[in-house]
């Protein structure tokens, strides 16, 4: 008999690291078009070979190819890619902001602006959120949330809506259908799920839609609202975007290895599609697919949105350490602002000089916004909500206890 | 003695008709009738539905009011939390039992980073108005995991109300008044007490709710303030700050003993009615605190130290403090783990003696 060899440990590594590329044959691709779009009563079963490919409309030349290109007229794409330019702009200004310490700390979500923006137009008023922290694009898609008011929460100053409780980017936004963010991930996941069963309590047209990163994914709270959802059929869209790096870790840490996130879904009975998350189109329909099933009976829909998290985890990372630097650039499915421009450009309803027009005004609409918004002060200048209030909202109405605290602090 | 204290209680609910009932019936009862008063209150937990829950407290609830608003959820506290705070999020006041309070940790990150973080994080734009039932304590041979009485976790807790009735009459009133409270509520009940008012002497034979005052509850709505201690027997001697089975233990010891104690059942941990504590240990100028929960880091700590800081040049003696060893709950020793009578009566006679 030959002797065995000892067991050893297998601990996932991606291909790529600091001075080594990746390769990304791992992301498992479909063309565009290629992926069938079964009807919007399918049997989650029946969704399998959907979960291990990768639903794709515009393709390399921008034409929008398959079952998946959504009918929409081209004012809502050109309202998609003014979004997704307004999110990339907002961002970029907000970062310098943080590194001129008006604000504490910042999160961007370049690279992913196509799937929070695009979801956003695929929902209805009244429908509620449960994000992460880089979904800032729900909110920057649509036209009735004011830039101002988010750069107040950011700033922490006197006209933050969350009166300083949080870390910037933890936006609050009920009337926007947007739950207040929590740092503690996943959690939220579940609670989109308790909503929608809510909703579907009693008897409303609402549904919830989930929001979780590839990382927290490992988290019970995911597998919990798997569970959930499937057992009550809630009306709720489970959301994973897939951005390859949770911090410094690799999705493969996660669970993404030789499998696809997308797969859990099927595994809980669940109708699971995994989507090209940088192609506009593609998150559209497979947003507006989803949501149709929630508001018809249908049940839950888990989607991974396949993107690359092209900037650092936040303003407190430096992923130079842990993955090439230009890693970005050769990732396959591309920049999603680049690519609607160029699907819009091709079908005539776009131009370069369009684009540098909008752009000037976005820069111009955000400026305005900061500027406003730094009137009311920032997190530097002490202009912030008293250290009185820190004893509100923690009941609703303050407890004996806290009167007394407050007093001991003298204010 | 207890018909000196009994007016009090009742006054809430003087004129109703009332039925004697068990904590189990009573705690079905306030389910019942917010159930009825509300449409947007809930009911769920693992065997809640068409069983109607493995101590019976939601028995019949789910014929009457449909699965849409009682039924049975997946075993998972933090599912079974998490979703509760979705629903509270949409406008819903749910109701969710933990089967037993030892089973809560895995939903202690939806308890804690978000039922009790809810309005605070979004400046009341989000609330979690939940009431999360948990049977807990010992006395009913449970061993380590069905025994446990972990207040303290989530009196620790800022934004959480943390309530603990000892009888059918404060179980109906308190649990409406959770229900319909905006805040976050751990609703505790003592297991050992929903049958009867068990005093800690485990050898004779059980005493039901129905030959007790207290066991005579009010068919209808009322509720009971939170944040208010009952003087559950007045006396001169000295005060008892306790909670839940202890009440019961501890007025047992103050008749083995013949010592006049002032038991105070705080009924709300947290927040606390500070003033009926001080008023009494002011009176009394001595001090007992007992619970079941474990002794270090445990609620007791909280409830001496604000003794100390309130009743200082009042106090007597040192304060003593009776509690469940630091020992997980054992199975075949229960009774000499259990605070029963004869430790609160020693605890009783040092205060008095020294």
């Amino acid at each position: 008999m030959t002797p065995r060899e000892p067991l050893r440990l297998h601990v996932p590594e991606p291909t790529g690291r600091p001075g080594r590329h990746t390769d990304f044959s791992y992301l498992r691709l479909s063309a565009a078009g290629e992926v069938k779009r079964p009807p919007l009563d399918v049997a989650p079963a029946d969704t399998a070979a959907l979960a291990y490919s990768l639903v794709r409309v515009l393709d390399d030349e921008g034409r929008a190819l398959g079952p998946w290109a959504p009918q929409v007229d081209a004012a809502l794409l050109q309202r998609g890619l003014r979004a997704m330019m307004k999110t990339r702009i907002f961002d970029a200004r907000m970062l310098i902001a943080q590194r001129q310490k008006k604000m504490s700390f910042y999160m961007q979500c370049l690279g992913e602006e196509a799937i929070a923006t695009a979801h956003a137009l695929a929902l209805q008023s009244g429908d509620m959120c449960f994000p992460t922290y880089r979904q800032q694009g729900l909110l920057l898609a649509r036209d009735d949330v004011s830039l101002v008011e988010m750069i107040c929460q950011l700033l922490s100053n006197e006209h933050d809506p969350i009166k300083g409780r949080q870390l910037p980017v933890m936006y609050s936004m009920k009337r926007a259908g947007f739950f207040t963010i929590s740092g503690n991930l996943a959690t939220q996941f579940i609670q989109a799920v308790g909503w929608g069963m809510a909703s579907a309590i009693k008897g409303d047209t609402k549904i919830a839609s989930g929001w979780i990163g590839d990382g927290a994914t490992a988290e019970a709270d995911f597998h919990t609202a798997l569970t959930f959802a499937h057992v009550y059929r809630a009306p709720v869209i489970l959301n994973v975007v897939n951005n390859q790096w949770a911090i410094s870790t690799f999705q493969a840490i996660a669970g993404g290895e030789a499998t696809t996130f997308a797969a859990r879904g099927v595994g809980c009975g669940i109708a699971s599609l995994r989507v090209d998350g940088n192609d506009f189109l593609a998150v559209y329909a497979a947003s507006q697919w989803a949501a149709e099933r929630a508001r018809s009976n249908l049940g839950p829909t888990l989607i991974e949105w396949v993107t690359y998290r092209a900037g650092p985890h936040s303003t407190s990372d430096d992923p130079s350490k842990y993955r090439p630097a230009d890693d970005w650039q050769h990732f396959p499915l591309g920049d999603p602002i680049a690519r609607l421009k160029a699907h819009l450009i091709a079908i005539g309803a776009w131009s370069e000089q369009q684009h540098v027009d909008a752009q000037k005004e976005l820069e111009a609409q955000v400026s305005a916004a900061q500027k406003e918004a730094e009137r009311y002060g920032t997190l530097a200048d002490g202009h912030t909500f008293s250290a009185a209030t820190m004893f509100e909202d923690v009941y609703k109405d303050m407890p004996e206890h806290l009167r007394r605290q407050r007093q001991e602090l003298g204010v | 003695m207890l018909t000196e204290t009994k007016p009090k209680l009742m006054q809430a609910a003087s004129e109703a008709k009332r039925t004697p009932m068990t904590m189990i019936q009573a705690l079905r009862s306030a389910m019942d009738v917010m159930l009825e008063r509300d449409p947007n209150v809930v009911v769920f937990g693992q065997d809640v539905g068409y069983f109607g829950g493995v101590f019976r407290c939601t028995e019949g609830l789910q014929a009457k009011y449909g699965q849409s608003r009682v039924f049975d959820t997946p075993i998972s506290e933090g599912g079974i939390v998490g979703a509760a705070v979705g629903m509270g999020a949409y406008g819903l006041r749910p109701v969710a039992e933990i089967q037993f309070a030892d089973y809560f940790y895995p939903a202690s990150d939806q308890i804690v980073s978000e039922a009790a973080r809810l309005r605070y994080r979004s400046a009341g734009d989000f609330t979690a108005p939940i009431t999360i039932r948990m049977p807990c304590g010992g006395g009913i041979y449970g061993g380590q995991t069905h025994s446990q009485s972990p207040e303290a976790l989530f009196t620790h807790v800022c934004g959480l109300r943390t309530v603990m009735p000892s009888n059918p009459y404060d179980a109906k009133g308190l649990l409406i008044a959770s229900i319909e409270n905006d805040d976050p509520v751990i609703f505790l009940e003592p297991k050992r007490l929903y049958n009867g008012p068990f005093d800690g002497h485990h050898d004779k034979p059980v005493v039901p709710w129905s030959k007790h005052p207290l066991g005579e509850v009010p068919d209808g709505y009322y509720t009971l303030p939170l944040e208010s201690a009952a003087v559950f027997r007045p006396g001169r001697d000295l005060t008892v700050i306790t909670y839940g089975t202890m009440v019961f233990v501890s007025e047992a010891a103050a008749l083995d003993t013949g010592i006049d104690a002032e038991i105070i059942d705080l009924r709300s941990l947290w927040p606390l009615d500070l003033a009926t504590i001080v008023d009494s240990v002011k009176k009394t100028g001595r001090c007992v605190v007992v619970h079941e929960a474990t002794r270090t880091s445990g609620f007791g700590a909280e409830l001496e130290s604000l003794v100390q800081e309130h009743c200082f040049y009042h106090l007597e003696a040192p304060i003593e403090r009776v509690a469940g060893w630091d020992t997980p709950y054992p199975h075949a020793q229960e009774w000499a783990y259990f605070p029963g009578p004869s430790r609160v009566a020693a605890a009783f006679k040092r205060a008095m003696e020294a």
